[in-house]
């Protein structure tokens, strides 16, 4: 089993490998470069070329590939094309208002949408079942920024409750900073929830029609305990996969939202990057968007090793 | 009438969609006796067996009738109370044991659950409990065999823990239904005696559910003989082996008769040779699975491979048919060499090697018409097209007996035997000279295995077409085969003209799976067990 997971390991760090290269290609073949960005209608020929010159565009591709790299290997992501300030000193209070925000919606979403999930299909057919079906595919189908206008409309605009700009700043209280990640809070936790809880029934329901719950039934056990203790087990896998993607989106996805609420995350300042042509921070956030995915993924087919009863357990040997 | 531990009256099960299994069935079943229940698929012996615990599986719901179990009407009562019975009172052993054990548990948490859960014992009680009934399976280290998960143990032990699970309350009635159908021969001798024994050791009463009537005749006191969701009639199992009333019943057992008595094809074939093995091996990765195979099957003979499961008998057809290429040795087949994997095979030896498989459902395809899967290799092969076509597939329609108008219906329209048939004829479309059989009756009922196997001969006297039969069921063997080979873990350990192989069996291994296949003699098992 060890041997699996380390097999997992590489493969994930491969892919980040890959990742970086097509984060790298992907910018340079980005129309319009920045020194155009920066000097605008009036630039001349001679100082577009001093300026790349200056800003090291005139290397060949393969050597700034290498560079940046070994840079970013050491930690140091470059300095934005822009301002000239460090990537890094930009970008990390970006990444981890994102992550306060995914931790946020995450703690709350996944055990909900867990638990609802598995009462439904405890309860499969009944009127449970049923409402947490159509509200679930309501929040999947909606876009996110029109459920995060239509709770600005009411929580906001009509009841005052909550204000609707997610404004946060450095040394703000915590009380205030909860208040003011609600509003994007809900809305990232009704669609992750919607989509595990949808995934969590169908997966417990697969499992529900396996022999082995026919046999706990005919032991005389409750409806529940047989779900609970017989079904959701074997189910952990799929779910664990299910829950590690909601998360990657929590973090990498949820740019729109962001914008709805003006709120100072990862998403929106890669966006900015990319309209002023600023490469080292556009790349620097999509290789942390990367690094997130590949990450989750790699944890989510870990835990699914590792809960394999077979792989745990292997023939042969004593339990 | 205080010692019918379990009355059945007049009991009618339906689908939800409204088709009725079972139409009032009514029957009792006493105080330490084991009833056998006793009928083809669809009869509704395993609905009955379920019944009797108050459960519908799939939907199914008791329509009528009565099933009184420890002073209570389990088709009609609370859902707490029909609860409370089962496990408890009455507990269930099913066929595969591998897919009734949870593959996330150990075998103890499972055991001990429902005595712990319906309050019945302590858990240290529960225990000791659990490693009498382990000691008194012939587990091996009953003291810590449960701590193993289910995918750690054979399917003999995995059975044998199943009764150990259903026993774990002590209740007054097992369900048994077709514990041993899914071992080997050799396997299913010792769990069917441990299962007999075990049951009269601790007094108890148990429903045993099965189709084949020579494993019935061993444990059960009296017999209920079930067809279409109807009792046909009740006795002795000894009244019901040696003088049985209703009609059906006596085709039931003459077949099971002929299939344990009748001889073999009499004559040696000494046509020319059709197929040879030269020092076969074959892998699954590197895992050796078949080694050294050296086998020769002349035009128009039968040659059965026998053996257990794991022997390799599947492995050789699937090396035959170019699925697995041979990591050593060479197939001749017709004088050539034949090129180790089907791909690189002409679309005439395509054409001379058929294969038909264990399940016919899975080998047709659903959305094909019965016409189509047949005309299909009429136009690859002979380029039949058309109206041509058709003939030809009504043609063959009729020799394998099956009524021209099925030629439009989707194989969901036909029972099994009839899809068998099917696969048959389009294998013969092909007009093939080697047809590799894959367990072809295993699925299916023994009157049905009947029909089927005397249309596979019937077929060969007719167009001289050459088997290769591969099966663990020695009463086809006998019943078919030429010449049988015996399969033990990759090698060839015998082999030898049918008949003789039954009189005289050269070998330890084939003697024992030939004292393996249980007799309707009632006495049977206990004397193949007091053998030296």
């Amino acid at each position: 089993m060890l041997t699996l997971i380390a097999k997992r390991a590489v493969l994930g760090v491969f892919t980040l490998w890959l990742v970086s290269v097509l984060v790298f290609a992907g910018t340079e073949i980005l129309p319009g470069d920045v020194a155009g960005a920066i000097l605008g209608q009036s630039a001349t020929p001679e100082s577009l070329a001093r300026l790349r010159a200056e800003l090291g565009l005139d290397v060949p591709a393969l050597q700034r590939y290498v560079e940046w790299l070994t840079g970013f290997l050491q930690g140091d992501m470059g300095r934005s094309m822009a301002s000239g300030q460090p990537v890094a000193g930009l970008l990390w209070p970006r990444f981890w208002n994102t992550m306060s925000l995914a931790a946020y919606a995450g703690v709350i979403a996944v055990p909900l949408a867990v638990g609802l999930g598995i009462m439904a299909a405890a309860l499969r057919g009944g009127i449970f079942d049923r409402v947490s079906n159509v509200a679930a595919l309501a929040f999947v189908s909606l876009p996110e920024y029109f459920l995060g206008l239509l709770l600005v409309l009411w929580l906001s605009v009509k009841t005052g409750w909550l204000p609707s700009l997610a404004d946060t700043y450095e040394g703000m209280g915590m009380a205030a900073w909860f208040r003011a990640t609600t509003l994007p809070m809900l809305v990232l936790v009704m669609v992750t929830t919607a989509q595990i809880l949808r995934m969590t029934r169908t997966t417990v329901l697969g499992v529900m029609d396996q022999p082995y719950v026919e046999t706990a039934y005919l032991k005389g056990l409750r409806n529940g305990r047989v779900v609970l203790r017989h079904a959701t087990p074997n189910a952990a896998a799929p779910i664990v996969n299910v829950v590690s993607f909601n998360i990657a989106y929590l973090i990498t996805g949820v740019v729109l939202v962001e914008a709805v609420f003006n709120y100072n995350g990862l998403g929106r300042f890669m966006v900015d990057a990319v309209s002023r042509r600023d490469l080292p921070l556009v790349q620097a956030a999509a290789m942390i968007f990367g690094a997130v995915y590949v990450f989750l993924n790699m944890v989510a087919d870990i835990a699914a090793i590792a809960l394999n009863p077979r792989l745990r357990h292997p023939r042969g040997k004593e339990a | 009438m205080s010692d019918k531990i379990l009355r059945i009256r007049n009991l009618r099960v339906s689908t939800d969609s409204g088709t009725e299994l079972l139409h009032g069935v009514s029957l009792d079943l006493e105080q330490g006796e084991i009833l056998g229940l006793i009928g083809e698929s669809g009869a509704g012996k395993s609905t009955i067996g379920l019944a009797a615990m108050g459960y519908g599986r799939g939907g199914c719901r008791i329509t009528g009738g009565e099933v009184l179990l420890a002073g209570r009407d389990l088709a009609d009562c609370s859902r707490q109370d029909r609860e409370a019975v089962r496990g408890a009172r009455i507990a269930y052993v099913a066929q595969s044991a591998a897919a009734a054990f949870n593959p996330a548990h150990r075998l103890e948490k499972q055991i001990i659950e429902a005595p712990l859960y319906h309050g019945l014992m302590t858990e240290t009680e529960a225990r000791a409990w659990m490693v009498e009934l382990f000691t008194a399976l012939g587990l091996p280290e009953p003291e810590s065999f449960g701590r193993r998960f289910p995918h750690q143990v054979s399917g003999g032990q995995l059975q044998r823990a199943m009764v150990a699970m259903a026993m774990a309350c002590k209740p007054d009635i097992l369900v048994l239904d077709e514990p041993t159908t899914a071992l080997d021969v050799t396997t299913q001798i010792e769990v069917l005696r441990l299962l007999r024994d075990t049951i009269r050791k601790y007094g108890r009463s148990a429903l045993y559910i099965t189709h084949d009537l020579a494993v019935i005749a061993q444990v059960a006191d009296r017999l209920v003989v079930l067809r279409h969701g109807q009792e046909i009639e009740t006795g002795p199992t000894q009244q019901i082996l040696t003088a049985p009333r209703e009609e059906y019943t006596r085709r039931l057992v003459s077949e099971r008769q002929a299939s344990l008595s009748a001889p073999a094809g009499a004559a040696h074939k000494t046509g020319r040779e059709l197929l040879r093995l030269n020092r076969v091996d074959a892998t699954y990765g590197k895992v050796p699975v078949i080694s050294e195979i050296e086998l020769s099957v002349k035009q128009g003979e039968t040659v059965a491979i026998v053996g257990e499961s794991g022997s390799g008998k599947s492995t050789l057809a699937r090396v035959v048919a170019g699925l697995l290429p041979p990591s050593q040795g060479a197939v001749m087949f017709d004088g050539a060499a034949l090129p180790p994997s089907y791909r690189k095979r002409g679309k005439d030896l395509l054409r001379r090697i058929q294969l038909i498989y264990q399940l016919p459902d899975v080998a047709l395809n659903p959305r094909q018409t019965v016409g189509e899967t047949i005309g299909r290799p009429l136009t690859r092969f002979q380029g039949l097209t058309g109206r041509a076509n058709r003939a030809e597939v009504l043609r063959l329609l009729e020799q394998i007996g099956l009524p021209a108008e099925m030629a439009d219906r989707l194989p969901d329209a036909l029972s099994g035997g009839q899809k068998q048939r099917v696969c048959i004829a389009r294998a013969l479309a092909a007009k093939p000279d080697l047809i590799i059989c894959d367990e072809v009756t295993s699925a299916l009922d023994p009157l049905v295995a009947e029909d089927i196997l005397r249309l596979l001969r019937r077929l060969q006297d007719e167009l001289g077409i050459t088997y290769l039969f591969i099966t663990h069921d020695l009463s086809v063997v006998k019943r078919l085969a030429d010449r049988t080979v015996v399969m033990q873990k990759g090698r060839i350990v015998e082999e030898a003209e049918t008949d003789r192989l039954f009189e005289a069996p050269g070998q330890i291994y084939t003697r024992k799976l030939l004292a393996s296949v249980p007799q309707l003699d009632p006495g049977w098992l206990d004397q193949v067990l007091t053998a030296p």
